[in-house]
């Protein structure tokens, strides 16, 4: 079977709706939200790598190029974020961030 | 027209010069033994003045790294109010971090580090530097957040912040990408052009939309506000006010330079022909009425002056997008009008919360200000005075913002959205009027210690430029104007 941008696009819109869900349906813990992040942005990533080639246009691939290191700067300032919270409440469920609501 | 790279490094040179600042200064700090906070905290409070006056001695305007960024003179006008706003931030927080045990150096070279992100992103000119100057704002808005790290409310604000920036920043990509997909260039020129030539297909809508979602969660308009009560309350107080108006400052700068130099080139086919709203201004407009109607409503019933303070920054955050949502260069004049007028208050009533401490700490519920009126007068008449320029009673500076976003907006043919806006002001004026009341009518409750002198300071400046703004106001409009025509 022949594979045009057609089904990178439905692969990649699959990946970002899963990335979505994940963030807003689940409701165990935080590092599943990290992980659903990256799923968002890989999504993009293949977007843009399909789309470069069907163009025939660098550029694309310099931007996932930079989605890439920007992701990895971005997990590690999530993760030590979570550090910090894990060590004030003792825990990393979804539930327990509720200290601030009104 | 290509420059050649020594002209460029002088273009960009107050970002450079903030960059390597932060630089130096984390490595001073991480080398030095004793506690530096002090030293560093004053040093990067000098590379801001002297970024802020080379830039209103050198205006300069062209085009750097291809077409990365954009110096105009709206992105020197922008520039400028946000390197004083987190200037004053800086200031103001000398205080709070002496008696909360804050004086933690990072703080300072974040605060630097942020503004970087914030000046990268008034001038940005491509997909590309966009992202990465939202980005550099953003990891760095989110560090500051959770700066207080032994406290759990902030440290919750800082998950809060960064998992819902993370999933906005992410959700914007994703429209950058169906853009670059559907017209083939990441720089809004190439966007701009591909706009105006072709017929609006699907994916570019779903781009356009995306691109929406991810920059209405930077500036807070409904209904992607979630965060803003939680992280203006959770925060330390100082990160508050730097969110409240450098960052506020930048995010508007970026929606203005995205609307004005990329999607404004599908309104004119679009208009002569369909004698419909463009895409973009049907998402501004939905955007500006429930930012301005929710913002009015949800601050009624809240007692802590810190979530206040953000829904009124989200009623405001609509105020600014009626003025945007004409696209022309009028409307840009208002919105640079409102964002000054808006970071003068805003800034003032930071001062003031910074100011409500008394023996057991910072109080953050307004029934601590009972009575401030016989305790503190000055203090009392300085907030008053800002409550009703927030609530733009003229001839207070928040009315003349109103004013010049509303005629904008009726001079676009949208008096709905005015209409609104008015009615919104009337029910957001009950919250405030009930500040006053309480600081003027009711019992004394306790008294606050003695104001530090820079915070008096920073009041009474930006008292005079709320209650004085009808004099100086001429001079601001010009400016703003000649910001506008550069957009154009």
């Amino acid at each position: 079977m022949y594979v045009d941008i057609v089904h990178y696009l439905i692969v990649s819109a699959i990946l970002f709706t899963i990335g979505i869900f994940g963030i807003f349906l689940n409701r165990k813990n935080i590092i599943i939200v990290l992980m659903s992040v990256e799923l968002i942005l890989l999504s993009v990533n293949l977007n843009f790598v399909a789309f470069s080639s069907i163009l025939h246009d660098l550029v694309g691939q310099i931007f996932s190029l930079f989605v890439l290191t920007v992701s990895a700067a971005e997990a590690a300032i999530g993760l030590a974020i979570l550090v910090v919270f894990f060590r004030n409440r003792g825990s990393i469920a979804i539930e327990d961030i509720n200290m601030i609501k009104g | 027209m290509q420059t050649d790279l020594a002209t460029q490094l002088t273009l960009v040179f107050p970002e450079l010069l903030v960059a390597f600042g932060a630089v130096v200064l984390l490595l001073t700090g991480t080398f030095s033994r004793t506690n530096s906070y002090a030293a560093i905290a004053w040093l990067a409070v000098t590379i801001l003045v002297i970024a802020t006056v080379l830039l209103i001695v050198f205006p300069q305007s062209g085009v750097v790294f291809g077409n990365a960024l954009i110096i105009d003179s709206f992105s020197r006008f922008m520039k400028i109010l946000t390197l004083i706003s987190a200037f004053i931030v800086l200031v103001m927080s000398v205080g709070f971090s002496r008696s909360e045990k804050f004086d933690k150096f990072e703080f300072p070279v974040l605060i630097l580090l942020a503004t970087l992100g914030m000046m990268l992103m008034i001038s940005v000119g491509n997909m590309l530097s966009l992202y990465l100057a939202l980005e550099l704002q953003s990891l760095a808005l989110y560090v500051l957040a959770a700066i207080d790290r032994t406290n759990l409310r902030s440290a919750e604000a800082g998950v809060k912040y960064f998992v819902l920036g993370a999933f906005s920043s992410g959700v914007l990509l994703y429209g950058i990408s169906l853009l670059y997909g559907y017209t083939g260039h990441i720089d809004f020129a190439g966007i701009s052009k591909a706009f105006s030539i072709q017929e609006l297909q699907l994916g570019m809508i779903f781009g356009i939309i995306f691109i929406f979602v991810g920059l209405a969660f930077k500036i807070s308009a409904v209904p992607f506000h979630m965060w803003t009560p939680d992280v203006y309350e959770g925060a330390p107080t100082p990160v508050t006010a730097f969110f409240a108006s450098a960052s506020k400052v930048a995010s508007i700068a970026l929606i203005v330079r995205v609307i004005m130099s990329v999607f404004n080139s599908e309104i004119s086919a679009k208009i002569a022909i369909l004698q419909t709203p463009a895409v973009w201004q049907q998402i501004i407009i939905f955007l500006a009425l429930s930012s301005m109607l929710l913002g009015a409503f949800a601050g009624i019933g809240q007692y802590n002056i810190k979530r206040l303070m953000a829904y009124s920054s989200i009623t405001h955050m609509g105020y600014i997008l009626v003025g945007l949502a004409e696209g022309t260069s009028i409307g840009v004049q208002s919105v640079i009008i409102y964002v000054i007028i808006y970071v003068a208050m805003t800034l003032g009533c930071f001062a003031f919360i910074l100011a409500m401490n008394n023996r057991e700490g910072y109080v953050e519920n307004i029934y601590d200000l009972s009575g401030l009126a016989k305790s503190n007068p000055f203090m009392a008449t300085i907030m008053t005075l800002h409550l009703f320029s927030l609530a733009s009673i003229p001839p207070l500076a928040g009315f003349f913002g109103k004013w010049y976003t509303f005629s904008a907006a009726v001079g676009g043919n949208f008096v709905p959205l005015a209409v609104v806006g008015m009615l919104a002001s009337v029910i957001s004026a009950f919250y405030y009027l009930r500040m006053i009341k309480i600081m003027w009518f009711d019992e004394l409750r306790g008294n606050f210690l003695t104001t530090p002198i820079e915070l008096q300071l920073i009041l009474a400046l930006s008292g005079i430029f709320v209650l004085f703004y009808i004099f100086f106001g001429i001079w601001i409009t010009s400016w703003a104007e000649i910001a506008a025509r550069s957009l154009i």
